[in-house]
């Protein structure tokens, strides 16, 4: 006892308890790893219960997700459209969304959801807040189908707004968009704005269509070619608007019969 | 009544395929699902309505399309005619058959519609036509070939039962 308080045996002493300590500790994880294995298969089956309502509640949420991005995608779309139809006061539109595409590969239309029982007519021009899209090509009652600017078949008069001169424009089997007919003496740059003329009576004037990326100017050729891209995403259309009040001018009556 | 089922089917096939296959593009390529619809019921062997299919597929391809309609009406009659006289002749080995028909179906519709656009004035390169439509199209057609052929045996077993148990 003399000695235990003289602090002669305290070392001693560290090791003993050192030594006990591990020993618990040694026990006690061994007894809480065997508890756990003991009563986690009716833990787990809780759990299971519990994860499985939560991913299906996760998964719930994620579609709702999704429906709300796709409104407000729709939303953003139709007040974009909206802008547009008001900044343009002179034209009276129509919207339609896109129903589908054309089943042949050889050719660039759309089906829209508004037809003749909406005052559609085959001719009228269809744009997007961006700019233009193509034109009414066939109507029935409740459908349309209407013809991109980047159908191989498409030709729209334009011109060049920094230029001041005119062209045209055509389309391709790749979506591709060019500018042909432009004469060699024009300066052409990457970046010219590329709108509609109104000359042929197909389309209405100043209607942005894209801008000049390349041109081909070639000493033997009569005129100069350029690319453009197009300001529409051709890919992405979802909603167009139809401009309802323009009449497009019929030329076959003009034209000579052979 | 069998023939019933045709109009579902033909008006599912041409929904399907303006709605979603056309939007799937592989370069300029895209599927033709009708076509290979059509070609794998032509080669069903109990099937005797593969011509009216033909028709009608194309009338209706026809209608919602830009192209002429007698473009894929007979596109598809020649995919019919392809399906009888492999049907006859690889009977044992239905896959080929099935990939072959597809193959010079596609082939032959994208052809015709080559040949008339062009003599309607449409100016397409013929390289690019090959490369970018024909070519990726016919990838497209044959990766379609397998489970579209699957499908329409189990339709053709489901309209035809009797025929099969004999």
């Amino acid at each position: 006892m003399a000695l235990a308080l003289g602090g002669y045996f305290s070392s001693a002493s560290n090791v003993f308890t050192g030594s006990l300590v591990n020993l618990q500790a040694w026990f006690s994880t061994r007894f809480v790893a065997v508890q756990d294995f003991l009563t986690a298969p009716r833990d787990m089956a809780a759990l299971q219960q519990r994860n499985t309502e939560l991913e299906a509640e996760v998964a719930d949420l994620q579609a709702q997700v999704i429906q709300l991005q796709q409104e407000v995608g729709e939303t953003q779309i139709l007040a974009a459209l909206v802008d547009f139809s008001r900044a343009n006061p002179e034209n009276t539109y129509r919207a339609a969304a896109v129903i589908g595409r054309d089943p042949s590969p050889f050719l660039h239309y759309v089906i829209i959801n508004r037809g003749s029982n909406d005052g559609i007519l085959r001719g009228m021009p269809v744009v997007t807040d961006q700019g233009l899209v193509g034109r009414i090509d066939a109507v029935i009652a409740d459908a349309a189908r209407v013809q991109l600017i980047t159908d191989p078949a498409s030709l729209v008069n334009v011109r060049l707004q920094n230029a001041e001169v005119e062209a045209t424009l055509g389309g391709s089997v790749t979506g591709d968009v060019t500018l042909d007919q432009i004469p060699q003496d024009t300066v052409l740059q990457q970046g010219d704005l590329v709108l509609t003329s109104g000359l042929g009576g197909g389309y209405p004037p100043d209607l942005i269509i894209g801008q000049v990326v390349n041109v081909r100017a070639r000493d033997f050729d009569l005129f100069q070619q350029a690319t453009v891209q197009p300001v529409v995403d051709f890919n992405q259309l979802q909603i167009v608007l139809i401009i309802v009040n323009f009449k497009p001018v019929d030329f076959s009556p003009l034209v000579p019969v052979p | 009544m069998r023939n019933l089922i045709a109009a579902p089917v033909i008006l599912l096939a041409v929904i399907l395929q303006s709605a979603m296959i056309s939007r799937i593009y592989l370069l300029s390529g895209i599927a033709d699902l009708p076509l290979v619809m059509l070609a794998a019921w032509a080669m069903q062997e109990d099937v005797d309505s593969s011509w009216h299919w033909a028709i009608a597929m194309g009338l209706m391809v026809g209608f919602v399309s830009g192209l002429p309609w007698y473009v894929p009406v007979m596109g598809y009659i020649v995919v019919v005619a392809l399906a009888q006289v492999l049907q006859k002749r690889v009977w044992q080995a239905p896959l080929l058959a099935m990939f072959t028909i597809t193959f010079l179906g596609t082939i032959f519709i994208n052809l015709l519609s080559f040949i008339v656009l062009r003599i309607g004035g449409t100016i397409m390169p013929v390289e690019d036509v090959l490369g970018l439509l024909i070519l990726p199209g016919l990838l497209l057609n044959m990766l379609l070939a397998i489970p579209v052929y699957a499908v329409m045996r189990d339709l053709a077993r489901w309209v035809y039962p009797t025929l099969e148990v004999e």
